[in-house]
């Protein structure tokens, strides 16, 4: 089940060219802009690469023209098949700005699928985990078995293949990492062109980082190479998401230009990329009451995207005529926003209940706000050792009432070695919240255990709610549009459900934190001479003392019975 | 050691401890008293100071410019108030929303055991309107929370004004890292413990209240927020919390560097600081500010809206704006400055406040007084009851379990009796009077052991009973001091001298009227006339009881409410151990 993208799914109006005959080198770049519910704006840049090589055979790979050999070493040594990783700073808010294209949680989150060749898979994993650790400039070499696992259901492989043994798969999530510009420059160095022609010379850090939310990703999976699948090729596919704030108090017109967004204005496609394009998300826009865009584009394209039909224009950057007699595309955009919120169909939630620093409950809450259909849901939770999961209080409710999960995968942590690992198969009813809870006891660590800023708390990570949501389309049943009855009795199979990807906030936990500073050893030391002085007055005082002649000799015994027997009192 | 080691030595020490036993407890009270007055005295005590270094090296600016809109928005909010008779909800919905917040509301009622004739309430229904503000590229895993309760007549609208003003000027800023969720809550206290145990799903109180729909995860600190004028003349810092609990030192730190940096006057207890500690009225002055802190701390109420934070480890405090007829005034945009200020600093914050103290008292705001400063005149009231225990004759026959056992059980029944809250009745005045009618009856006690005691009482019997007495006493005041040092100070007070001398054969009417006068109900008494005193609102004898009873019925219902523990200490176990000692007295 592939994520559905604008890229990969479009039905373009025009005749697509050579479809049927890519290159064996093809560079794609795309960026979709679209306007949020909330009044924000949403910009998602794609940019795939695709090169019909094979890593895997014993001959070694040295000609790199357009994908990166950095990356195309990675695989080959590690013998990867898959490797999805992203980088994450914010929280991406489903109930103002619906679903992403691209789900991803905060921090890090990197999960590899090897080839089953690997014999050794921890040691690959651990090795691997640094090596990329350089690459991105991330903190990723913290990765180790406490934060991994191998889920049995989650995350299947993207790509072509059918394996279906977990045991080639890690996943792993650093919820803590914090995203900046070192890790951006090494990301975008991975492109073709840099960031000096194209798209990516949007790719400001100092407008990126000033932003609601930011996500940059890298996807690297085998794809078919022709309808027959004959020939597989490497995909990798980069990916950055940012929402940008535009918010003004009492103002229901926003205006938006790419210029006030990145600074910067387009004035020509990366000369190595075969497509480049700009998409724009019209859809909430049919009479043009609601915004209107400029320079104007006679271009539309319609997709499916999320299970929703959507509208676009799209400029094409290989055109010379997008640029205008200016030569440079600055789009302009004014629109009005409303301040409700969203009820997106899936929606997932998580919080810790409780006081105090000896135990607490994790409460998780999935949303389905669908009116009529329940849908199943995968959960996907891994908890780090030291909150010690009570699996026994687990329970699974929605309205109200017990809702016994038909899949429950569960592998109990090991004191720093392993995660707890937790994966479920819920049946979520229509119109419902389905509320997880499981509580914890919160251990306490060894001292040289605690972070160096132990009262911030602990992270623990995001949880994952896979599914398959019925989509929107197929909802709609009073049929306003026009299309011709033959076609929209019976929902169409690709188009009645899609595949959504939820992550909830990760979670900070307080544990129990010595006091780390002088007055606490000030204490500890007090204590023990408390302790040991209290000791010794203690016994002193309890016990009674009773003056004892020692006991007499040996000669002095004898002489005693011998005085006995005479009828003398003894000595 | 070696001392202890002799027995003849031994059994010297122990009849001289014996011989000057009366001596040595009068010196160990004496110094005790002496040793908590001089807490006081300005230079025994240590001068505040930021421990927290990602709030005290970085500089902030404040810009807040929007007081009079700020107040123009409370204007308008008291006239919804009064249109709709109460919180209005759909206004504050709308207000926060058009603010750029995401706004959740919660509904919550609760009825109370009995009538609380104070604020005359007992069916409570109500609605918490908040809105969080997201901070951009933050993982909503730390907040911060202003709130400002709504309250009825025209009070506080100010307050709410100035939030929704803050909230608008927030939202425009970049530099925010952690949440920040404004809250309205209705009914003060029993909205924000609705709040509360939403927010992290707990029910201690067996309220009803519906989920809460979003959340911001842990929060890191809280202010709670009064105002009720235009201008106000100082800004009064409230700190004490449910059961005693304080916040962290360095919030009051940080509330009394922004005053003196944005040049706001600033009080602690109502209470301006002076500068002349070494005269008479100077002293006088930072002992009753001292005293006003440690009785507001006894009675293990919350004093403000944020008292109920310090349950879940959250540090806050309550901002109290006054408005006295001083000269000096300032205005709402200089408060909005003020918290801009400190919200920022908060913001700053990489993790929760700990560096500080969270044991202290204040005698004024620039000056504290550490555990370490206060322990010890606690620790000699209790070496007291030590010098008690270890001079009781070390070799006793046993006097009969059941001579001893019987007044234990009967003495604590009947503290159960007190403690029970399902009173029979509704009304607030007679819960208040059941409950001073058993305390009263227990005095009948001695008589009713007695009788049903098989034979006469030994002299070994009461010794033992003594013994078991002061022990008992020992424990239950060493725990009270350390959890809520104030408490256990005044019952030490009080009940330690009565340990000391009550045998029975001391002149029975004399004893009896000295033990009553100290028994805890006296206490609390005297405590409400001296606290009038101490906020220098003298009160004639009739409002005085009035007042008492009040603060029976109110230490009933904080029970029943947020969970206060003072009235079931007092009631289980503080009195039962004051009737042994009226057992003894008594004993035949």
């Amino acid at each position: 089940m592939a994520i559905t993208m604008p890229l990969s799914s479009i039905i373009h109006k025009q005749p697509q060219k050579q479809r049927d005959k890519w290159p064996s080198n093809d560079f794609q770049e795309e960026l979709v802009i679209r306007p949020l519910h909330s009044g924000d704006i949403y910009a998602s840049f794609q940019f795939r690469t695709l090169w019909e090589t094979d890593f895997m055979r014993g001959n070694k790979v040295s000609h790199y023209r357009l994908f990166p050999k950095s990356l195309g070493q990675v695989i080959s040594k590690f013998s990867v098949r898959e490797l999805h990783i992203s980088f994450t700073q914010g929280y991406w808010r489903t109930m103002q700005w619906g679903q992403p294209f691209l789900p991803s949680p905060p921090g890090a989150e990197l999960w590899v699928w090897f080839q089953d060749s690997v014999t050794d898979v921890d040691g690959t994993w651990k090795e691997l985990t640094n090596v990329l650790s350089g690459i991105f400039c991330a903190s990723l070499n913290f990765i180790d078995s406490t934060n991994t696992v191998q889920p049995s259901a989650s995350f299947k492989p993207l790509g072509i293949g059918n394996v279906t043994d977990h045991s080639f798969l890690r996943y792993a999530t650093l919820p803590r990492e914090i995203v900046c510009t070192e890790n951006l420059t090494p990301w975008k160095k991975l492109l073709p062109c840099g960031s000096k022609a194209g798209l990516a010379v949007l790719l400001k850090s100092e407008k990126l980082f000033h932003s609601s939310f930011h996500s940059q990703a890298v996807h690297i999976r085998p794809v078919c190479q022709d309808w027959q699948c004959k020939t597989t090729s490497w995909e990798l596919r980069q990916t950055l998401n940012v929402v940008f704030d535009l918010h003004t108090p009492g103002q229901g017109k926003r205006e938006w230009s790419l210029f006030k967004m990145f600074s910067r204005t387009l004035t020509e496609a990366c000369p190595l990329a075969s497509s480049s394009k700009i998409y724009i998300d019209i859809t909430d826009n049919p009479q043009g009451e609601q915004f209107e865009v400029s320079p104007a584009t006679p271009l539309l394209s319609q997709a499916m995207v999320l299970g929703d039909r959507r509208t676009f224009s799209v400029y094409d950057l290989t055109q010379q005529i997008t640029f205008g007699t200016v030569r440079s595309l600055n789009l302009l955009i004014r629109w009005k926003s409303s301040e409700d919120m969203l009820r997106p169909l899936l929606h997932g939630e998580r919080y810790v209940a409780g006081y105090g620093l000896q135990t607490g409950e994790i409460h998780t809450l999935m949303y389905n706000n669908h009116p009529y259909r329940s849908f199943p849901v995968l959960l996907l939770d891994s908890v780090p050792w030291y909150l010690r999961l009570y699996i026994h209080t687990l329970t699974v409710a929605s309205k109200g009432k017990d809702n016994k999960p038909s899949y429950i995968h569960y592998q109990p942590s090991k004191d720093r070695v392993r995660p707890h690992l937790l994966e479920m198969l819920v049946q979520l009813p229509p119109n419902s919240v389905t509320e997880v809870t499981v509580q914890f006891e919160r251990a306490l660590l060894k001292w040289t255990e605690y972070t160096p800023d132990p009262n911030h708390g602990f992270y623990v990570g995001s949880s994952v709610i896979s599914s398959l949501v019925p989509s929107i389309v197929a909802m709609d049943t009073n049929s306003t549009r026009e299309q011709p009855l033959f076609s929209s009795f019976f929902p169409c199979k690709e188009e009645s459900s899609y595949f959504v990807r939820v992550y909830t906030e990760p979670l900070l936990v307080n544990l129990p934190t010595p006091d780390f500073s002088m007055p606490y050893n000030v204490i500890c030391l007090t204590c023990t001479v408390v302790a040991v002085g209290y000791g010794s007055l203690y016994n002193l005082l309890t016990r009674s003392f009773q003056i004892d002649e020692p006991s007499p000799g040996l000669a002095k015994r004898i002489a005693n019975i011998i005085r006995k027997m005479r009828g003398v009192p003894p000595l | 050691m070696g001392l202890l080691s002799d027995p003849n030595r031994r059994r010297a020490l122990i009849s001289l401890l014996t011989r000057l036993n009366a001596p040595i407890c009068v010196v160990c009270y004496m110094a005790g008293v002496a040793w908590f007055m001089g807490l006081a005295f300005e230079p025994f005590t240590l001068r505040t100071y930021m421990s927290e270094n990602a709030m005290g090296s970085t500089m902030v600016e404040e810009r807040f410019p929007a007081g009079e809109r700020a107040l123009a928005t409370g204007r308008e909010f008291s006239a919804h108030k009064k249109k709709v008779g109460g919180m209005p909800v759909d206004w504050l919905v709308k207000t926060m929303q058009a603010r750029g917040l995401e706004v959740f509301t919660q509904r919550f009622s609760r009825t109370l055991p009995f009538p609380d004739e104070n604020k005359e309430r007992y069916l409570v229904k109500g609605t918490n309107v908040y809105g969080i503000l997201r901070a951009p590229r933050a993982p909503r895993t730390e907040a911060l929370v202003l709130s400002a309760p709504c309250t009825p007549g025209d009070n506080n609208n100010q307050a709410v004004g100035l939030l929704l003003g803050l909230a608008q000027y927030f939202r425009n800023q970049v530099y925010w890292a952690k949440d920040i969720i404004f809250l309205v809550n209705e009914h003060d206290l029993i909205g924000m413990q609705a709040w509360l145990e939403g927010y992290h799903h707990t029910n201690t109180t067996g309220m009803d209240w519906s989920p809460l729909q979003g959340r911001g995860g842990s929060i890191q600190a809280a202010l709670s927020l009064e105002l009720s004028s235009d201008v106000i003349t100082s800004l009064d810092l409230v700190l004490e919390g449910l059961n005693g609990q304080l916040p962290n030192l360095d919030l009051a730190n940080l509330f009394y560097a922004f005053c003196q940096k944005i040049g706001v006057l600033c009080t602690i207890q109502g209470k301006l600081q002076r500068n002349d500690w070494d005269s008479v009225s100077g002293y006088s002055h930072s002992v009753q500010t001292m005293m006003l802190m440690v009785m507001k701390q006894a009675s293990g109420r919350p004093w403000g809206d944020h008292g109920l934070f310090l349950r879940y480890h959250i540090e806050a405090a309550t901002i109290k704006g006054i408005n006295s007829f001083r000269q000096y005034k300032s205005d709402t945009t200089t408060i909005g400055r003020l918290l801009e200020g400190m919200y920022r600093k908060l913001n700053n914050l990489l993790e929760r406040l700990h560096q500080s103290y969270f044991f202290y008292l204040m005698p004024s705001l620039s000056h504290f007084v550490s555990i370490g400063y206060y322990m010890p005149a606690f620790g000699l009231l209790a070496v007291i009851l030590l010098t008690l225990i270890k001079s009781a004759p070390s070799q006793m026959s046993s006097p009969g379990v059941l001579s001893v056992l019987t007044p234990l059980v009967i003495s604590h029944l009947t503290g159960v009796e007190v403690a029970v809250e399902h009173f029979p009745v509704s009304e607030t005045e007679a819960v208040v009077l059941t409950a001073i009618a058993i305390y009263t009856a227990g005095l009948a006690l001695p008589h009713n052991t007695h009788r049903l005691l098989s034979g006469e009482g030994t002299e070994q019997g009461w010794k033992v009973l003594k013994l078991v007495a002061v022990l008992y006493l020992a424990v239950l005041l060493g725990c009270t001091a350390l959890i809520n040092f104030s408490l256990g100070f005044i019952l030490a007070l009080t009940l330690v001298p009565v340990a000391a001398f009550v045998t029975p054969h001391v002149p029975k009417i004399l004893s009896a009227f000295i033990l009553v006068i100290l028994s805890p109900a006296c206490t609390l008494l005297f405590s409400v006339f001296f606290f009038q005193e101490l906020q220098e609102m003298p009160v004639s004898f009739i409002d005085g009881w009035m007042l008492f009873l009040s603060v029976i019925s109110q230490g009933i219902l904080d029970h029943s409410l947020y969970g206060s523990l003072v009235y079931p200490l007092i009631a289980l176990l503080v009195y039962p151990c004051w009737l042994l000692f009226w057992n003894i007295l008594f004993w035949k």
